[in-house]
């Protein structure tokens, strides 16, 4: 056969996959967080994390930010997937638009008695979380950084008596004077 | 300017504004207003159907021959699944419908009520878009913007959930008032520096190749029109999917025939060896591509598609251009004219005469029977001997359906119904009755096999019932032949389950609807016979006993590329085993 010349993809060459972080802009109409998570699981795409809460109360807009995974190109078809959804108004690939704050808030508990409960409270001081509740057996701490402190923070306190984490997922945004809106 | 009316009420008035002259229906408890309101007017005809996914393909026969939007309407629970298949099928060939599914009254709704199904839950994956009508404020509004997605952008289907309470709720009724939608706004002018480029790079081939979709049907009869300009303009050659047939006039010297797995020879080979690929209105099909990794090595392409989620989701394309067909044809057009451009001549004519090469392989030839009917001396003679009146033909799917989109020639857009995409057996004969109602004085012939035909027979009933002369032509191999096909090819011949066992006698069986039935197991009867069915005015069952193991090529096996497809003579010449042609990895992709 001759000598393919061409920009087209092997099929057995592997791509790189990198991690993105999408804001969708929607309508916060009843189902329109079913259809995005769908959209997801039925074309086979990852979701690392999903936030959202309704944004705009008055023009009844939702902000969803999610973290997933995938080549350039399947990380293209998401993002003209989720366009063509009749309630979203836009996404933006803030992994593309330059440099972005990323955030997520976590709670964790831990209960332990003596020199872990001393540990416990080091660690929580040395990330600056807050204590939300304590008891003589348990302390709640919230800690709001990057996913990767959270990380940090979570693998520390396993080792002195984590019962118990609840995370948001990240909410992010762009740097500089630019909106997305 | 608002007027006070029921739910169900608005349901009919909103059609009525929207120009809807049919409804394809069956009705149920969850509808029973609607179809009381329907009682009272006479503008919006209702057509029974037998079975809900017989009323979704009738929509959308109705749809494609039409140019206009099928609208359904179905009760809850059962009504609402049995749409399932036909609403999936609407959304892989693009076809806009909108569904009304009745519900149960809202403050019954997640409580397992007496046919309650989660409308919405099961259909957001097969449907464009759908809507729960909550309120009667909102109503109007939805069923206004439900006609708006479902024919704006890249079409389909569009359901509206009504639950009984809100059918009965009176409300203000509002008409349509501007086609500007919140948040969905296609793109339809094509980035005029793409098109700009696109035009360029075809001026510069050397060997381009016209690659053309539905996408041209669902644009409009302009955008077909436009393109037989361009095409000629050009002086390239053109092909297309199965989809898009008819938008070019088959009759026509550039015209290659369809490409793809059942595609010809001079198709496929000048996809494979072009150098520009000016898609319009495709996507990529894996039945058109063959194996991803050899498709088209040597081309740059152009994609004109309105749906930018079919820009390079398989296949990587240099000129992207998010776009109707229509607008990008007639700016193509224009920019052509004005730069005078012209592509070099002296390579075109060796492109052509490469062409003319491939052609000459002739690769439609079968060896006819004396004794038995070939299928494809069926199709051919049922195409040479109803041409003249210009026919609308529908498929089920199968062999015959490869056969009827080789052999029947199409000029016209909007005279083929098939099931492309989702592959629907049982399509062709409630999209018969479809096109038949959008085209009463028409020949409308469903081509059909003995297996798909017994999946929505019972719409035979509502043929009569219409007085539709929807004619059924069976190609009766007595297997679900592309099923055997693949058995013979890759599984060592082990007919598993494709006999089609105990079948009705098809004669007997129309008689018994009231419909005309003929039969004819000779090659000498067969023109006779098709004069007789033509020539009745009512429906008729076409019984055509035809060999029971005739195969359907060209083909390209799965995982091959265009260049390594199966001819007719493939056995005669080599005399080798067709299942070792396919390797394993092929295997999976059938």
């Amino acid at each position: 056969m001759l000598q393919m010349k061409t920009h087209y993809p092997d099929a057995h060459r592997v791509e790189p996959v990198n991690r993105h972080t999408l804001a969708v802009v929607v309508d916060n109409e009843p189902g329109v967080l079913a259809r995005i998570a769908g959209l997801f699981s039925g074309r086979g795409y990852n979701i690392e994390s999903l936030t959202v809460t309704e944004t705009e109360h008055e023009a009844h807009i939702s902000r969803i930010t999610i973290v997933t995974t995938g080549t350039d190109s399947i990380i293209q078809q998401i993002k003209s997937q989720l366009e063509r959804l009749v309630p979203v108004h836009r996404v933006v690939d803030l992994t593309l638009t330059g440099e972005t704050v990323e955030r997520e808030l976590c709670l964790v508990k831990v209960v332990g008695k003596g020199d872990h409960r001393v540990e416990a409270m080091r660690l929580a001081s040395a990330f600056g979380a807050r204590t939300l509740d304590a008891t003589l057996t348990s302390f709640v701490y919230e800690l709001t950084g990057t996913t990767d402190e959270v990380e940090r923070f979570i693998k520390l306190m396993t080792a002195v008596g984590l019962v118990e984490v609840s995370r948001t997922g990240v909410a992010a945004m762009s740097r500089g004077a630019e909106g997305i809106m | 300017m608002s007027e006070t009316m029921t739910g169900a009420e608005m349901v009919i008035r909103a059609l009525q504004d929207q120009g809807v002259e049919h409804v394809f229906g069956y009705p149920g408890g969850a509808v029973l207003p609607i179809y009381d309101a329907l009682f009272h007017q006479e503008r919006v005809r209702h057509v029974l159907v037998r079975h809900e996914q017989g009323a979704v393909h009738a929509a959308e026969g109705y749809a494609r021959a039409s140019g206009k939007p099928g609208v359904v309407l179905v009760t809850s629970g059962p009504g609402a699944t049995n749409a399932i298949t036909g609403l999936a099928d609407a959304m892989m060939d693009s076809i806009p419908l909108v569904c009304i599914t009745g519900q149960v009254p809202t403050h019954l709704i997640g409580s397992d009520a007496f046919q309650e199904c989660d409308t919405v839950g099961i259909t957001r994956h097969c449907t464009k878009h759908n809507y729960l009508v909550k309120s009667i404020e909102d109503l109007p509004r939805i069923l206004h913007e439900a006609f708006y997605v479902a024919q704006n952008g890249r079409p389909g289907p569009v359901v509206v959930d009504l639950p009984k309470d809100i059918q009965f709720k009176a409300g203000s009724y509002v008409r349509p008032l501007s086609n500007q939608h919140k948040t969905y706004r296609p793109t339809v002018k094509g980035d005029m520096d793409h098109i700009r480029a696109a035009v360029e790079l075809m001026a510069n081939a050397k060997r381009p190749v016209f690659y053309t979709g539905g996408g041209v049907i669902n644009s409009g009869r302009q955008a077909a029109a436009l393109l037989r300009e361009l095409v000629q303009l050009t002086g390239f050659p053109i092909t297309s999917t199965l989809m898009g047939l008819g938008a070019y006039p088959a009759s026509d010297k550039q015209w290659l025939g369809m490409l793809g797995m059942h595609g010809t020879y001079e198709a496929n080979l000048a996809m494979h060896e072009c150098d520009v690929m000016i898609n319009i209105g495709a996507r990529f099909d894996d039945r058109i591509t063959g194996r991803l990794d050899a498709f088209s090595p040597f081309s740059k392409r152009i994609h004109v598609d309105i749906d930018p989620s079919s820009i390079n989701k398989t296949v990587k394309v240099d000129i992207p251009i998010v776009g109707d067909c229509a607008h990008v044809l007639e700016d193509m057009l224009r920019l052509w004219r004005q730069g005078a451009k012209q592509a070099d001549k002296i390579e075109l004519q060796k492109w052509w005469s490469k062409i003319e090469g491939w052609r000459a392989r002739n690769c439609l030839a079968f060896k006819n029977s004396k004794e038995t009917i070939k299928p494809q001396y069926a199709v051919q003679r049922l195409y040479e001997l109803t041409k003249d009146r210009s026919p609308y033909i529908t498929t089920e799917v199968g062999q015959h359906q490869m056969w009827a989109a080789q052999y029947f020639k199409f000029e016209d857009p909007n005279h083929w119904m098939t099931s492309g995409g989702h592959g629907t057996m049982g399509y062709g004969l409630p999209a018969a009755v479809g096109a038949q109602l959008a085209h009463p004085d028409a020949l409308v012939i469903d081509i059909a096999g003995e297996a798909s035909i017994q999946m929505m027979l019972q719409e035979m009933s509502t043929a009569l019932q219409y007085n539709l002369p929807v004619k059924v032509f069976i190609l009766n191999n007595e297997y679900m032949g592309m099923v055997r096909q693949w058995q013979e090819l890759l599984h060592g011949g082990r007919y598993s389950q494709s006999y089609s066992e105990s079948l009705p006698d098809f004669v007997k069986l129309a008689e018994a609807y009231g419909a005309v039935g003929i039969r004819c197991d000779n090659p000498d009867d067969l023109d006779a016979k098709i004069m007789e069915m033509i020539s009745v005015n009512r429906p008729v069952i076409f019984d055509c006993i035809v060999d029971k193991t005739e195969n359907c090529f060209p083909m390209i096996p799965s995982g091959k590329a265009h260049n390594e497809m199966l001819l007719n003579d493939y056995l005669g010449e080599t005399g080798a085993d067709i299942g070792s042609v396919i390797d394993e990895k092929g295997k999976m992709l059938v």
